[in-house]
């Protein structure tokens, strides 16, 4: 990318800038585009092989175009595997998780932000420490302690998992947000009468929506997308989630090229739906999460 | 807004504070908001207190996992520091923090600077969102299938190698990801693909909110464009690029699922990587014990990086005031 730079290196003197910026500009947008298309080749590789048939894909290769609309991978998959089974599953899971985690953050940062409790400060801490800890550091005395009491296997395991997890780092950026939330409100509100339980919902949730609304689309995408856990506590064809479906059947006789690739295909619609569903929110939400 | 909505009748009027001191907090302050915390503390003392106790007490025995783990002392911690996986582990972590962070980072800074300052306002601002977008886009998906499309790729018979037979370099196929020597490197520019959206995206949005008066009077003083990302960009999205160093450094010490999902830490451990190993050692290994030390390594690891980034952030913060 060193490349762009020097292109767009304007002349020291002030004189003729903009003009040779507006011949330059051109080059840079053609650097940047075709930085931006190599980042999409894998994607053209995928949707190339996922309609490819496995005869087609031996005899002229992964390159070429397929000879005919072959949609059998894409059947084969999807029935193989029980798709909308795993889909629910990872739906279930991570549609749970979010809205499980978000009551929960509001819930502690409440208690931290506004309630300001004694040792705060190490609260929160703890709850971001928690957040960077690695899952290995966890996931043995957690699957051991799931297989003793019956979660092994079972989604509730992995939901209640992950509420603690993700509610760790929603915790962390909610009291930072609640902690400057205006007292002369909330005095107000105490002043009306109104207690803990009534400022909560009639006053510091109505304001604090939309920050809400960015964590229950973070927690849902972050959640759709973990593994380790789901790869370690969801052995099961009837309870595994859609990347560890895929990630199990690597290497399997079933999996030839086309429908690895078309495996991979339908695995990624979802996650590429959602994100264009969201993307206006969450565009808002990263720098919300940047800015703490 | 909000106000309007809370309830004419109060509900608890024997509280109520009299109007001669309005700032007064009822009584029970504080003591009730520990009710709120509650919940949250449980769970969190369930799911990552004591599993973690039980990680650190684990470290120190040797278990299989049934039956009941014996008491070694620190033996695990012994053997981890001679075992040579142990310590190429941590090397390859240090090539990930290459991957994900130093040059997605580097990248990124360019690149949000290019989109925002030379695309998005000699162009229109769509065409940077678009190209943004494009960037952005491996970030959204499951690493673990991207993974697994990239290992196709990267495959002997993949097409990657038949790329390189289009264009003429058919003498350089390689089994990309089957050879310790190429693993490694492979591995690390399928990671620059999965990371450099994030902190492109990061960038962009911490642009929108630098004075554009700050670039309009670095151009009338003469200022080139490298002048300006110098002087002014770089300085002015410090604190992003902190969070983005941080989060990404934490992201590459934990790595898993494109590992996991490429080489399976393979070949002869070219790409083996902690979070991996002890992945491995738990499960596939049995070595409840072990895999546990490794963990617990690790974590330290990681609260030590975190501590060292939050430390040098407060004092470059200092610094600036004092400046």
């Amino acid at each position: 990318m060193a490349v762009t730079l020097v292109t767009d290196r304007a002349p020291r003197r002030k004189v003729g800038d903009r003009h040779h910026r507006g011949a330059s500009r051109w080059i840079v947008l053609a650097l940047v585009t075709l930085a931006a298309l190599a980042m999409l080749v894998p994607f053209v590789f995928m949707l190339l092989n996922a309609f490819k048939s496995p005869g087609d894909y031996s005899s002229s290769g992964p390159l070429s175009w397929p000879s005919e609309f072959y949609t059998k991978g894409l059947t084969t998959y999807w029935t193989e595997v029980d798709f909308p089974l795993k889909f629910w599953n990872s739906l279930l899971i991570s549609g749970s998780v979010a809205v499980l985690a978000v009551a929960v953050s509001l819930f502690n940062a409440y208690a931290l932000g506004i309630g300001k409790v004694k040792g705060r400060l190490w609260i929160v801490g703890l709850f971001l420490l928690a957040n960077m800890m690695p899952q290995e550091a966890l996931i043995y005395p957690l699957y051991y302690a799931a297989k003793q009491i019956g979660l092994y296997n079972t989604q509730l395991s992995v939901i209640i998992i992950f509420t603690v997890v993700q509610s760790a780092f929603g915790t962390y950026l909610l009291a930072s947000v609640l902690g400057t939330f205006p007292r002369s409100v909330l005095e107000a509100a105490a002043l009306d009468g109104a207690g803990k339980w009534t400022v909560l919902r009639r006053v510091v949730f109505p304001n604090v929506r939309p920050t809400l609304a960015v964590l229950l689309i973070f927690f849902f995408i972050w959640t759709w997308n973990e593994f380790l856990i789901p790869l370690v506590m969801l052995i099961d064809n009837s309870t595994q989630t859609i990347p560890v479906a895929l990630a199990s059947l690597q290497g399997d006789r079933l999996m030839d090229a086309p429908t690895t690739n078309a495996g991979a295909l339908i695995s990624l619609v979802p996650a590429v739906l959602f994100f264009i569903i969201f993307q206006r929110t969450l565009s808002r939400g990263i720098t919300a999460g940047a800015e703490k | 807004m909000a106000l309007t909505e809370t309830p004419a009748v109060p509900r608890r009027p024997a509280t109520r504070p009299e109007s001669a001191r309005p700032r007064r907090k009822p009584r029970d302050g504080r003591v009730g908001y520990w009710l709120y915390l509650l919940p949250g503390a449980v769970l969190f003392l369930l799911v990552i207190g004591v599993p973690l106790g039980g990680t650190l007490y684990l470290s120190l025995t040797k278990w299989s996992g049934v039956g009941d783990p014996t008491f070694i002392g620190f033996d695990n911690y012994t053997r981890l520091f001679q075992d040579e996986v142990f310590w190429t582990s941590f090397k390859n972590t240090v090539a990930m923090i290459v991957a994900m962070v130093v040059v997605p980072t580097l990248l990124g800074l360019l690149l949000a600077a290019v989109l925002f300052d030379v695309i998005g306002r000699r162009f229109r601002p769509r065409t940077a969102a678009a190209l943004r977008a494009a960037f952005y886009l491996p970030q959204v998906l499951p690493v673990v299938v991207a993974g697994i499309v990239w290992g196709w790729i990267l495959r002997p018979d993949g097409a990657f190698n038949s790329l390189l037979d289009v264009i003429g370099l058919g003498a350089l196929r390689h089994d990309w990801l089957g050879d310790p020597d190429t693993a490694l490197p492979t591995v690390m520019a399928v990671m620059i693909w999965v990371q450099i959206g994030y902190p492109i995206v990061v960038f962009m949005a911490a642009l929108q909110r630098v004075d554009p008066e700050l670039y309009e009077a670095a151009e009338v003083d003469g200022a080139n464009w490298w002048h300006r990302f110098r002087s002014i960009t770089l300085p002015q999205i410090r604190p992003e690029t902190f969070v983005v160093a941080l989060t990404c450094t934490i992201a590459a010490l934990k790595v898993f699922g494109p590992v996991f999902a490429l080489t399976r830490g393979g070949p002869e451990n070219a790409t083996n990587v902690p979070s991996y190993f002890a992945y491995y050692t738990f499960f596939k290994k049995l070595q409840v014990g072990y895999g546990s030390a490794i963990s617990t390594v690790l974590t330290l690891i990681i609260i030590v990086v975190a501590a060292l980034f939050i430390w040098l952030q407060y004092r470059g913060e200092r610094q600036n005031r004092e400046v």
